[in-house]
């Protein structure tokens, strides 16, 4: 199975670098170093977030509150930086990151403690978070001038060349990486995902197991949330809006199973990588970005039905047909 | 199931256990739904006197009629145990497809059957490939939520069709004896169409045994994979028939039209009482539900509200309507 999944991903990045290829030869501009750093910092965001809705998927749960988590953390980092314009960025940083692990703790508490499926939980959470915005904006949009410089800089901040987000991005891909291979935690959600009944007679708890899950997506979603504002310079009730749909879209193409406890943080990156330079590639090649949702859509449709391929050898099947049934449910 | 027992299973969300010592009906979700919905129309009655006219209710079911039927369709897949979020997009690749045919020169009867047709087709491609190559419905109608209203968008842009034959328009703002709109007939025709279907036939009843149990179902010899096939049919039929109402009733095509319906519509099944989780769920309750929301929003309209605090409160519902019978039952449990 290991070797299965290596090969996924070695498909994936050969792909990559193929439509890297294609891109180049008709724009040769597509590799230039500031095409580069524009797709690494666009990308770094798309990665972090496909990154903990891993955490989500693997534990056979969804969260599509994630961008409006973002949303609500970025318009109130930005209100804060624009009554009090002289604020650190650390501050900033500080108070996205408390906000955005409140709002994923509340996911957490009714999903891991009261017990009502994830997909619920938070498409009730999108609705409300996303209302909050325009309840605490009053519909306003928060303008570049408006904020802190040290906000609207912090982002864009470089280090060894790279900008702050991808150093930031980088960070927490190690950090997942080592969380999920050489952490019990990490493979106890590993264990969850495959098969929640034998994990709980190992003595996996699943409850803590949930509620940590849940707000460690809001905690880097809210990070996220200010690491958006700040970068793109501006607040508006709509930010992010359907973000998270790219977010599972991501983690499906990087080869993370739907129905739990498969999936790789290399695969997640080489996801969103493959999202992020097909949608930066085609204004390049002189495709109208109106066709960037149907290219989306239509390499998830790809994703799934080539995973669905390598799934299927996985186990023996006794009655073919009925183990089919089983796979095809939704979690 | 005894009032002491401790589990507290997710099948059981669907009924309410807040009432202990009333009759038996009173138990049913369906009642608290009617009991709710008797509330907020005497709240609306109270706060505004625009309320109360017959025209006026009436006028307001256009604004929900075309999600309700979505609703109907819907309830049968989550029963199914599944989820079809490409619903809304189905609707704007429809009315996409309505508005080029409308601009060069097709008449009404042609348009409707063209929205029913892409609508279908739309459906066919959802559950073929759930079915063909047996994936989850999440991350299938996921994908055809972007591919259908990315097609949407190439086509469109940020433009949009405006010009439709004359008598389009009769479709979604024409009104029987000038009082009741053709559209809330037909929802009305289907939903009772949908409850007979769901609750009177052998077919009905096998959808709640797949949504129960697939497995045991396909041993039992219900051709488990046909049924997921047409239910997705079904759902993309009633998208096509809901998108070119829509279209007709708001006379513009732009690709993002119903943009975000597909959650609306899911809340609205599980407010009806369906389990998010498959097998079990009622057509009254989600009737309902529809109303519930309709007459809400209605409500919120007449006291000038902003749309966006209804997203605040659909949220809310939703959440509060599975999490207070588990709760109210865990705190039963520990009290006796």
């Amino acid at each position: 199975m290991q070797r299965l999944l290596q090969r996924r991903e070695y498909q994936l990045a050969a792909i990559i670098v193929l439509v890297v290829g294609l891109i180049t030869l008709r724009a040769p501009v597509f590799l230039s170093m500031g095409s580069i750093d524009t797709i690494v910092t666009d990308g770094a965001i798309l990665t972090m977030m496909a990154l903990v809705q891993m955490l989500a998927i693997l534990t056979r749960g969804i969260d599509l509150s994630v961008s409006a988590n973002m949303a609500l953390t970025g318009m109130v980092a930005a209100l804060v930086s624009k009554s009090h314009p002289e604020m650190a960025a650390s501050t900033a940083i500080l108070l996205s990151l408390g906000l955005g692990l409140l709002l994923g703790a509340i996911n957490g508490v009714m999903i891991a403690y009261v017990g009502i499926p994830p997909i619920v939980v938070t498409l009730g959470t999108m609705s409300i978070y996303r209302g909050m915005v325009f309840q605490a904006s009053g519909g306003a949009w928060v303008n570049a001038h408006q904020m802190g410089s040290a906000f609207i800089e912090f982002p864009t901040l470089r280090f060894l060349g790279l900008t702050s987000i991808v150093w930031i991005a980088a960070v927490l891909l190690v950090a997942g990486y080592l969380f999920f291979n050489h952490f019990r935690k990490g493979r106890e959600l590993y264990a969850l995902g495959s098969n929640p009944a034998a994990a709980r007679y190992v003595g996996i708890n699943s409850t803590h197991n949930q509620m940590l899950v849940y707000t460690l997506i809001g905690l880097v979603s809210g990070l996220c949330g200010f690491l958006w504002v700040a970068r793109y310079a501006v607040a508006y009730t709509e930010i992010a809006l359907g973000f998270e749909l790219q977010t599972v879209a991501a983690c499906v193409i990087g080869g993370v199973s739907m129905a739990g406890g498969r999936g790789t943080v290399l695969g997640c990156l080489l996801g969103s990588a493959f999202l992020v330079i097909i949608f930066n590639a085609l204004p390049i090649i002189n495709v109208s970005p109106f066709w960037q949702m149907a290219i989306s859509g239509a390499v998830i449709l790809l994703a799934v039905v080539l995973n669905s391929r390598s799934e299927r050898t996985r186990t023996k099947l006794i009655l073919k047909s009925a183990q089919l049934v089983a796979a095809g449910r939704a979690s | 199931m005894s009032s002491t027992s401790r589990i507290t299973h997710a099948d059981n969300i669907g009924k309410s256990h807040l009432v202990m010592k009333f009759p038996r009906f009173t138990k049913r979700w369906e009642f608290v739904l009617l009991v709710i919905l008797l509330a907020i129309c005497f709240f609306n009655a109270s706060v505004s006197p625009y309320f109360l006219n017959l025209h006026n209710i009436f006028d307001s079911t256009q604004n929900f009629s075309e999600k309700a039927m979505l609703v109907l369709s819907m309830t049968l897949i989550i029963i199914l145990g599944d989820i079809d979020l490409s619903v809304a997009s189905i609707i704007a690749l429809c009315g996409t497809v309505v508005g080029w045919l409308a601009l060069n020169g097709a008449g009404t009867p042609v348009l409707v059957a063209a929205s029913l047709v892409v609508g279908t087709v739309a459906g066919i491609i959802n559950g073929g490939i759930i079915v063909w190559f047996q994936v989850p419905a999440i991350v299938v109608t996921i994908g055809t939520m972007s591919l259908f209203r990315g097609i949407a968008y190439i086509v469109l842009g940020d433009q949009a069709f405006t010009s439709f034959p004359d008598d389009f328009s009769d479709l979604g703002q024409g009104y029987l004896g000038g009082l009741i709109p053709y559209e809330f007939i037909v929802y009305v025709v289907l939903a009772i169409l949908f409850a007979v279907f769901l609750h009177r036939t052998i077919f009905g009843r096998t959808i709640f045994a797949m949504g129960n149990n697939a497995q045991a179902a396909l041993y039992s010899g219900i051709k488990v994979n046909a049924i997921r096939f047409w239910l997705f049919s079904v759902n993309g039929a009633m998208a096509g028939l809901a998108g070119v109402l829509f279209t007709s009733r708001v006379g513009a095509v732009r690709p993002n039209m119903a943009y975000g319906w597909e959650l609306e519509v899911v809340a609205a099944v599980v407010l009806g009482g369906v389990n998010i989780m498959g097998g079990s769920g009622t057509v009254p309750g989600v009737v309902l539900s529809v109303l519930v929301f309709g007459m809400l929003s209605f409500g919120l309209g007449l006291l000038n509200v902003p749309g966006i605090l209804m997203t605040i409160i659909t949220g809310c519902l939703l959440i509060a309507t599975i999490a207070v019978p588990i709760i109210a039952k865990r705190l039963s449990a520990y009290r006796f």
